[in-house]
Parts: structure tokens; sequence; C-alpha cells
């Protein structure tokens, strides 16, 4: 069971990957399968499962793209 | 289901210009964070510089000014001395405080101005375009340094928080980082810290803040943190330098 | 009230003080330092603010902030510091602050000298900072008047959120005359500050003091929008006397204390008959033109007495617009025309004593 969930605020992402190199759990990816508003490929996490709820990914976005929840 | 990170009300809703992956946008957010943490929000009021955030004033959420390049300093004396109850601080680069704004910033501290600065180090000049900063290592390379910058030539880079630490009116001066989680965190520790030294009228406060430049370093903003960590750490190394109280 | 004999300098601090200025922010400089000395003494006892700053440009930032922060602020300096203070000066005017600056005007170029000088005309009237904005400047002749006129320059700049300067040259700030405080009621409804930056108190939205402008469109509206104000003053706060204008066979153009000089000169030439006659501009900018409407059709022509090489002379030819030949006549340095020299120059432009 997760014990958190992440979610991006996908139009403000500027797909610089920052969030992806400090997840614990690597769980954090950009989502090359699609492009947001600003035509960057925005960051997601397709195994939410695994999310710790940590905040480090939040804690390294420099433009408040995501939102932490903990269980 | 609790939140446990959202964005801070001491940012407003405007999305920063701020290249992919440029920490400023951290450094801005933890700013923020400590002011609506603080609960000082109505009762600040931010000075902006000339340089990269230079649009700060529609970013952090609370009353700003917009100083002339290296000036800020300056511009939030007279502002401290008008509203001496308020919270005043500065944001500032480190073409605009350690290269034209030294003046400025010496006196401040020199004078144990109850402001608060936060330094972005970055070592090299953004906005105009990559330019050598007082802060640009030895070798790295800068549109005016194009063969990477030489002692001989133009000295070596300037530490302004040990420079400004021989100071008595520097109350607080911290070095820090944004390049990691953990390192971020004892950022917001220190830019909580510095603004409390304000609070609490003990003098000046600075907290200088590592910062990458991943558009002039001409580098991707994960290898920007990589090159944060091996090459500007090593040469200003993090930790504090004074603190209230301490007697250097 | 009672008559008082100050030293010009500190007429003005106490004039400004008088005037609701609570803090000052400069830096010392020959020959204005007294200003700055009675401030750091008298400024404590009104519960304002004295602060010497690190240099004439940190000391014009201060004022900016404390003009942003919606304060009555002055500065004053000589010459080279008014010269360091240009870039704040324009950062003030762009983002529509009001102020007051002081220019005690010493010879020049660079260094120059310390003695009466009045060779920062076109730097007062033209503005020595980026892009296209205005000082309200006001020269005053003797002491009273200055003090008069510093009440009104604190209240303009409020009114039209616009840095004013108060122009001396060096016998303005160093000699002494009596003077009188005296109660004016103010000319201007002045607007509240809800502009200023005093902290929102989650009561409002942020308040922004600022002069970029990065779309030129924007940019562009802002410039037109400040030029309404400038052209509101020249409307409406032209300040100058006339003197002796009546069938004058030639006009001399003078400010400041070189008008007073002239005056005598002016009494002397009557005795030998020979009538001339004074055009004394008291706000520099805007400068009086519609004054040379007074001027005779058949004046011989008009005369600019300064303590330069001749810069006001410009403004006084425009002036003109060719209606009457103009000429000039000046001493430079810091060295003093006397009445004798502008009496001189009058009979070599006339024709001698009749």
């Amino acid at each position: 069971m997760a014990k958190g969930k992440v979610t991006f605020n996908e139009d403000i992402c500027k797909g610089c990957g920052l969030c992806t190199t400090a997840c614990p759990v690597k769980i954090v990816t950009m989502d090359t399968s699609k492009i947001n508003i600003k035509g960057f490929h925005p960051a997601t996490v397709f195994e939410m499962d695994k999310c710790i709820g940590c905040a480090n990914c939040a804690m390294m976005c420099p433009d408040s793209v995501i939102t932490v929840e903990r269980f | 289901m609790s939140v446990v990170f959202k964005k801070t009300s001491g940012l407003t809703e405007k999305e920063t210009h701020y290249c992919p992956g440029c920490t400023h946008g951290i450094i801005h957010r933890l700013v923020g964070e400590v002011l609506e943490e603080l609960d000082v929000l109505g009762e600040t009021i931010g000075v902006a510089p000339v340089g990269c955030s230079v649009l700060a004033y529609d970013y952090f959420n609370c009353d700003m000014h917009e100083a002339s390049h290296g000036r800020a300093p300056a511009v939030a004396t007279g502002i401290k001395r008008v509203h001496p109850d308020k919270v005043v601080f500065t944001y500032q680069g480190d073409g605009d405080l350690a290269s034209i704004g030294t003046a400025e910033i010496v006196h401040v501290a020199h004078r144990g101005e109850k402001i608060t600065t936060i330094f972005v180090n970055n070592a090299i000049y953004g906005m105009t375009g990559g330019q050598m900063a007082p802060t640009t290592l030895i070798g790295q390379r800068a549109t005016t340094a194009p063969l990477g910058r030489t002692a001989e030539h133009s000295g070596m880079p300037l530490r302004v928080s040990e420079m400004l630490a021989t100071i008595d009116g520097a109350a607080y001066v911290e070095r820090v980082s944004v390049d990691t989680p953990a390192n971020i965190r004892k950022t917001k520790k220190a830019i909580k810290e510095a603004f409390q030294c304000q609070i609490d009228r003990k003098g000046f406060s600075i907290v200088e803040v590592l910062s990458t430049c991943p558009t002039n370093w001409g580098m991707t903003p994960i290898d920007s943190l990589k090159w944060l960590a091996d090459n500007l750490i090593p040469y200003y190394p993090l930790g504090n330098f004074r603190r209230p109280g301490e007697v250097k | 009230m009672a008559k008082v004999l100050m030293k010009g300098n500190e007429a003005i601090g106490a004039a400004a003080i008088r005037a609701g200025c609570k803090y000052f922010f400069g830096y010392p400089i020959t020959p204005q330092n007294e200003l700055p000395e009675y401030m750091s003494k008298e400024m404590p006892k009104v519960g304002g603010v004295f602060l010497q700053a690190e240099s004439e440009v940190s000391a014009i930032n201060m004022v900016y902030g404390a003009a942003g922060a919606g304060a009555r602020v002055m500065t004053s300096s000589s010459s080279p510091g008014i010269a360091l203070k240009q870039e704040g000066i324009t950062y003030i005017a762009g983002a529509e602050l009001p102020c007051v600056i002081v220019n005690i005007v010493r010879g020049g170029p660079g260094l120059g000298g310390i003695q009466p000088a009045q060779s920062d005309y076109n730097q007062v009237t033209r503005g020595g900072g980026n892009g296209d904005y205005k000082l309200l400047v006001y020269a005053p002749a003797n002491l009273q008047e200055m003090v008069d006129l510093m009440q009104e320059a604190f209240d303009a700049a409020d009114y039209y959120r616009n840095p004013v300067m108060m122009v001396g040259d060096g016998m303005i700030g160093q000699m002494m005359e009596p003077i009188e405080f005296r109660e004016m009621p103010s000319r201007f409804e002045l607007p509240g500050k809800e502009w200023a930056t005093t902290g929102t108190k989650g009561l409002r939205k942020p308040n922004i003091i600022n002069s970029l402008a990065l779309d030129p469109a924007e940019l562009e509206r802002h410039n037109i929008h400040l030029q309404a104000k400038y052209d509101a003053m020249k409307a409406d706060e032209v300040k100058y006397e006339a003197y002796n204008m009546e069938n004058a066979e030639l006009v001399i153009v003078a400010y400041g204390t070189t008008s007073r000089i002239v005056r005598n000169a002016i009494i002397d030439l009557k005795e030998q008959g020979i009538n001339v006659g004074l055009i004394r501009p008291i706000t520099l900018w805007p400068f009086p033109e519609k004054a040379f409407d007074l001027v005779p059709k058949d004046c011989k022509g008009l005369l600019s007495v300064e303590m330069s090489m001749g810069q006001m002379v410009d403004d006084v030819k425009i002036a003109s617009n060719g209606r009457w030949p103009v000429h000039f006549y000046g001493r430079a340095g810091g060295m003093i025309p006397t009445p004798e020299g502008v009496m001189e120059k009058v009979k070599a432009l006339v024709g001698g004593a009749k």
C-alpha cells in the first residue's frame, strides 16, 4: 500500500528533470509520451503505489509543480 | 490523506520566467515558505535587483521594490529606516552583489542594518548571457572569459561570506546550496534563521546560496547540480560563518 | 514669527524639517556639509532619521527606498555628488516617487573647485540620467525665498510624484541672512500614498515600486503618462520675477545670487541713463518662456548672465525664438561676476552711456 501520493501541475512543468534525481524510490520520471502546453515532457509517476510521500521531488522542483500527500 | 507539501502562499500565482532547471526557482520557494511560516508576509517588503531575478517583484507575494543594479541594500536601508518594524529583505545575484554592489553590501553589514539578504551565487552573469562574474571559478569559461578565467588576468574568485563575516555588524552569515534535497532543507533552515535574526533585531543577516545556471554553464539542469557539487562547493565551502552573539 | 540669522545650508535643513521631511540620506561634500551636519543634529529631535551613506550613489538609492516606502525624504549634495546620483534620480522619476534633492553647485568640470557656480544648469534642467524625464527645479536667489520654496518643493513632489530639485550656488549654501519661517498654506490637494511599500497586512494586493517595463508598448504608454505630468508642470508650476522691464533697451536673464549682482548693475546703469530689465527664472525647469512676452518689441537684445561658460543662454535663445539677438556674459570656475563687469558688457551691447 502506497504511503504517499504526488500530483503534478503538468502545464507549469518546464521538463527540467531535477525531481527525477531526488526520488529515493526512483519512481519520478519524465512522461515522454506527451508534451505540455509549453512543449515540454512533464514529470510524472507511473508506479504511484511505491510513493513514500517523502516530498524530495517537490523539494527539488524549481516551479512548485508537485503537491505531495501522505496517508 | 493529508497534504504535506504544496505551493507556498509566499509566492504569487505567476509562473517564473527562469530557465528550466534554474535553481532560482527553488530559492524563491524557500524564501516564500519561510515568510509564510514566520507569518510576516503582510509585514514584509522585498527589494529585487537587476539580474535574472529582476522580475522577482512579480513572484514574491509581498510589497516589492525594484532596485537598480547593485543598489538593493541601499534601497532596503531606506525602506527599513522608514519602517523599522517591518521585515525587509534583498534578493540578489552575484553580479549584482559581488561586483557592482560590493560597497552597498559591505556597508549594510558595516552598519548592522537590520535587513536580510538572500545572495544567489551561480558564478556567472545569467540575465545578460553568461559573462564572467567576480565569483566565476578559475578555468570556468564565460562569454567574457572565452578561454576560461585566469587568476593572473582577473584575480581569484571572491568569497563573499568569508569577507562579510569579518564585519561585526554582520550578525548572521551562512553559505548553503540547493543541489540536493538535504542541502535544500539546510538552506531553508538558514533562511529562516536569517529572517529570525532580523526580527530579533540582532543586526545584518545574509545567506549565500550556491545555485546553478544550466543555460550559461552550457549543461543540462541535472548535470549542473553535479557540476555545482564538484566545483562550486569545494571553492565555496558550505557552513555558518557567523551567528548572533558570536564574536569572531 | 521672529527673524533669525542663519547660514544657508542650515536654513535649508530647518525649512525641510518644517515642511515635514523626516528622512535625510547624505554624504559629505563641500560646499553643502553644514546641511547633513544640521540634519544629524535636528532629525532625531523630530523623530526623523539622518543617515550618512557610504557614497552619493547609495544615498540617492536610500532616498529611492524611503520614498517608495511613503516617506517625505530628502538628500543634498554638490555638483560632482549630484553627478553620481543621476542614475538614482532617473529611477525615482521613472518609478514616480516624490523626493527633494538639494544641489549646492560648485565650479566644474571634474573635481573642479568649491566656489559658487551655476555650471550644472544643463544637468539639472535636461536631466543627467537616462530617458525622457524632468525634474521640477527651483533656483532661489536668497535664503528667504529658498525657505519659502521648501514647503512647496515637498508638496509639489508629493502632488506630481516626481523628484524636485532645489538648486543653490555655493553662496546660497554658505552665506548668512536673516530669515523668517512663515506658515504658508499648501497650494496642493495632496493625494494619499496608498501605492507605498508599507506591508500588505494581508489586506491588499502587493504594491510594487518599479521603473522596469520590458514591453516597449507598455514603456511608451508610461512615457506618455510621464510627459502629461511634465506638461502639467509647464502649465502650472512656472515661477519667475520680472524687474524694470518698462521700455527696457536690453533685458538681462539671470537667476540665483547672480541675479542680485545684476540688479545692482541695473540700478547703476539707470543712473547713467541706460534702462535695462531683468527676467529672473525662479523655476529653471519649467523655463519661464512666457516671461519673454514682457520684453519690449524694440528691445536691442537679451543678455544671459551666468556663473558658467553659458548654458541657460540656450534656453534664452529658444524663448527669444529669433525675436531679439541673444548675448552671453559669464564668469566660471567659482569666479563671481561683478556689477562693473555686467555694466561693461551692457554698454558694449547698447553703445555706451547716454
